[in-house]
């Protein structure tokens, strides 16, 4: 199939961007969305030109890395879809495709399509962790945790940090992404003894790097890869709660 | 100079500890004095970075994507193998330690190896603890489930997603020593040279991958945790930016690089479907616990949907050839089988290159339901790739490029022969022998970074003496005008090809040549072939762009132009080792029965190549492996 692709060039954060429109020709269904942009790029730079700067690594949807406004949407709009995982049999001949970074405050273009989410970092370097040093661990199965309580820690876990929660939300909030970080550690006994001083710890660094307030609309929730729920933001603005009343 | 790995003496299941006395400390308030170098953020580094820094150490850690929890130990699905024997059926550390001795088909370390299996425990533990959430029964206790190449249920697991799980554990633990100031992180930053001091590794060099600033950084160790070399094949599972230049730099500043001939092949990954191809993905071997592997008996049944071929007219070859392991015997065997079962022309699917994955059995017996909560996300993922339902029909799977059991040569204190560089993870040669089992490759990165490394490299520090020169030494000019110049010549041919199709090329050639089944003739081509295409690469090469700004392409060339010369040593060590053993499988090496033929008797060593210079034969180092422990036998699984 042929497409026309509308994408968002921007040589670096001081400068503005704009589009630029490239052909796709024979571009196969079984292509990922990445590696038809690979495609696009291998002509471009045998053309001496700059090709379309764009972040991806594992290419199998875990890392987090890939990063694509497609449409308006980040990742592309296929449930539980990383753009790396995208397939271009959900496109057809003829198609317009835009293509833009992640939209956000916190997260500044670096360039076209990359933008900088070390606020991420920032925050889990806040109270993301299990304060354990490495040696004198008890046993593995010294603490019972009931599979209930290990598998919905699991399904927070399973958050790749990709920030596509922020990236389409009207307020670029990330409170899905510190939700999922903060549930993932507050269900487990191991997560326990920090439960309180972690939900505010962390929701004291992410409006710190400016992102904005939840309002609960969960398009979040609809975009996210990993299918986090919205049910961890009730849980976070629960745990919270009860920590700044408790006053820690 | 001899090639000593340093291994303690003393009865094997008491090295460890012996060392362990053995090993000369630091003072802790002397230990802040230190600072460490680790290039790499996955398992092994970000576990080695966190546990330096809580002893004391002042580390700076590297890592080339723009956060270090996605490195690549992220993708790894499977499990971590522990002798814990939670499931009473017989595991002990010696069994796991023995497991991974056959299962290399004899040709990795005794000692490291029970080494690994002694604190494959005490990672379980440091990981539960940091808060991973294993799966669990509905008692409460840990979830088991079993592996390639074992008879025993000794592997814990997350999910479809183990590793992501663990390098989140680790990237966790790493990110509080970055918010306590105890690691400095430097995040899309390439390592692209070691500066060796007096002998001795005391920095590297870095690109800062937005900027383009290409700067030194001195320390008292250099440590690389920066995986394998799997993508010097193009495809592979790998992720799109894994390299191999960092241990490609230390090997020509004289750190020995390992069997790099030993390359694993992953029998379970989805086919290639078009020359667009960037990458494989895997399907975890643990869907072999419950699907069943088979080819039509008949070519002329290749064409057919898989549901209109009768239960008789099927091939299950893996259990007929092994009938006590199955399905799930070792990863070279069962890749070896599907290339032989596809060579007779009765592989399925588009090329005939792939064979089928079937949970038909596995969901008549426990339910769609069952087989979902196990594996629903690799499902899902299949399907995302190849449109196709794998609970209608069975999977299409074809073997890959998966993990590199060769690289740095290091001694049991996973030092390089370049004192001061440590090498650890799958950056290193030491534990997997000629194939890896499944489930444990984030065991040994754990392993070195949790609970080898941190003891080891302060008896470096106690005993060697040697300061930390500051980056204005000679030396740090040099590797910086170095740099710079290879920089510029990059950026300068202004040819006609792409790095990626000149990759693409060589990928092809070693995939051909020097893949899942290799000889004298088709090495020898290989070793004509590779300097040509380097030739063509130097001269032809096309980089767009400048250095001072985020410049992909540029990096990508970088890594490129590494790994051209990197598959030459790999198939000058290939052509070396006349044998057939684990991942190395020689065609002129083999049993009437079509099984590797070890040569125990010629190559029961570990060949370590040395750099002679650009243009010169490498000089081989032969690390005699000593079994007193275990009689080397001829694999079985029959």
């Amino acid at each position: 199939m042929n497409l026309t692709l509308k994408v968002w060039r921007q040589k670096h954060s001081q400068v503005p961007g704009h589009f630029e429109t490239h052909e796709a020709r024979g571009v196969s269904e079984d292509m990922s969305f990445l590696e038809m942009l690979d495609v696009v790029n291998e002509s471009i730079i045998e053309q001496g030109k700059d090709p379309i700067a764009f972040d991806s690594d594992c290419r199998e949807g875990i890392c987090g890395m890939c990063s694509l406004v497609i449409n308006g949407v980040p990742h592309g709009g296929h449930r539980g879809t990383a753009t790396c995982q995208l397939h271009m049999r959900h496109f057809k001949d003829g198609d317009t495709i835009t293509i833009e970074p992640w939209r956000a405050k916190a997260f500044p273009v670096i360039r076209d399509l990359v933008t900088n989410r070390s606020a991420f970092d920032r925050i889990i370097q806040a109270g993301g962790f299990v304060s354990v040093s490495t040696g004198g661990a008890p046993d593995g199965n010294a603490l019972p945790v009931p599979k209930e309580a290990a598998d919905r820690s699991m399904d927070a876990a399973a958050c790749i940090g990709c920030g596509a929660c922020v990236a389409v939300c009207k307020n670029a909030s990330a409170m899905l992404f510190v939700a999922a970080k903060v549930s993932h550690l507050n269900l487990l006994p191991q997560g326990k003894p920090e439960k309180d001083r972690r939900a505010l710890a962390m929701v004291k660094q992410m409006d710190a790097e400016g992102f904005g307030n939840c309002t609960v609309t969960g398009s979040c929730e609809a975009v996210c890869p990993k299918e986090i729920s919205l049910n961890f933001i009730a849980k976070l603005n629960r745990d919270y709660g009860v920590a700044a009343l408790k006053g820690k | 100079m001899p090639l000593d790995a340093k291994i303690p003496s003393g009865p094997l299941a008491q090295k460890w500890d012996k060392h362990r006395f053995d090993l000369k400390l630091v003072n802790p308030a002397n230990k802040r004095r230190f600072d460490i170098l680790v290039v790499g953020s996955g398992l092994a580094g970000a576990s080695a970075a966190a546990t330096l820094a809580e002893l004391g150490y002042k580390v700076k850690c590297f890592c080339f994507q723009d956060s270090p929890r996605r490195a690549h130990s992220i993708a790894a699905q499977g499990g971590i193998n522990a002798a814990k024997n939670y499931p009473n059926d017989g595991d002990s550390i010696y069994r796991l330690f023995y497991d991974t001795i056959k299962g290399g088909d004899y040709r990795a370390r005794e000692a490291n190896v029970y080494r690994l299996a002694q604190v494959s425990n005490n990672i379980m533990d440091q990981c539960v603890a940091q808060g991973v959430p294993f799966a669990r029964e509905y008692g409460g206790f840990l979830a088991n489930r079993s592996f390639g190449g074992a008879q025993v249920s000794r592997t814990f697991y997350a999910r479809g997603q183990t590793g992501q799980q663990l390098l989140l554990g680790a990237y966790q633990a790493l990110s509080r020593q970055v918010g306590l100031g105890a690691v400095k992180m430097y995040s899309r930053t390439e390592m692209l040279d070691v500066v060796v001091v007096d002998g001795h590794a005391k920095g590297i060099i870095v690109r800062d991958l937005v900027t383009g600033e290409i700067s030194a950084h001195a320390g008292d160790a250099v440590v690389l945790a920066t995986g394998g070399y799997g993508n010097v094949f193009f495809l592979s599972t790998n992720a799109k930016g894994s390299n191999a230049t960092a241990i490609w730099r230390a090997y020509k500043k004289g750190a020995y690089l390992a069997n790099p001939c030993y390359t694993q092949i992953h029998p379970t990954c989805i086919p290639v479907s078009g020359d667009h191809q960037s990458k494989l993905t895997l399907m975890s071997e643990s869907l072999r616990n419950d699907g069943r592997v088979w080819v039509p008996k008949r070519k002329e049944d290749c064409g057919k949907a898989a549901s209109a071929i009768p239960e008789d007219a099927r091939d299950y070859y893996l259990e007929r050839k092994y009938p006590s392991f199955g399905n799930l015997a070792p990863r070279d065997i069962s890749s070896r089988a599907a290339k032989e079962a596809c060579d007779a022309g009765r592989g399925v699917g588009p090329g005939g290159r792939g064979v089928y994955l079937d949970f038909a059995d596995a969901i008549q017996r426990l339910g769609e339901d069952v087989i979902r909560a196990r594996y629903g996300n690799l499902f899902d993922m299949y399907e995302k790739i190849t449109g196709e339902n794998a609970y209608q029909n069975p999977m299409r799977i074809y073997p890959a490029v998966h993990y590199t059991m060769g690289g740095t040569w290091v001694d049991y204190n996973l030092m390089s022969t370049i004192p001061g560089l440590f090498v650890i993870g799958e950056a290193n040669f030491s534990d997997h022998g000629a194939n890896r089992l499944g489930a444990s490759a984030l065991m040994q990165g754990l392993a070195d970074g949790y609970f080898v490394l941190p003891y080891t490299i302060g008896n470096y520090f106690a005993t060697a003496k040697a300061p930390k020169p500051s980056t204005s030494h000679a030396e740090f000019k040099k590797a910086l005008g170095d740099t710079d110049a290879l920089m510029k010549r990059l950026l300068s041919i202004k040819g006609k090809r792409t790095a990626t199709s000149l990759h693409r090329e060589l990928g092809k050639l070693l995939w051909e040549k020097c893949g899942m089944a290799r000889n004298d003739a088709g090495l020898k081509e290989a070793l004509k072939r590779i300097p040509e295409l380097r030739e063509e690469f130097w001269s032809n090469l096309m980089v767009p762009g400048e250095n001072g700004e985020l410049n992909q392409a540029l990096e990508y060339a970088w890594r490129v132009a590494d790994f051209m010369e990197l598959a030459e040593l790999l198939c000058v060590d290939a052509l070396h080792r006349r044998e057939s053993c684990g991942g190395h499988f020689r065609e002129e090496f083999q049993t009437s029965e079509g099984e590797a033929q070890r040569d125990d008797e010629n190559f029961s060593y570990v060949a370590a190549w040395e750099y002679k210079g650009q243009g010169n034969a490498p000089a081989l180092h032969k690390e005699p492996l000593v079994y007193d422990e275990v009689h080397m036998s001829t694999r079985s699984y029959k």
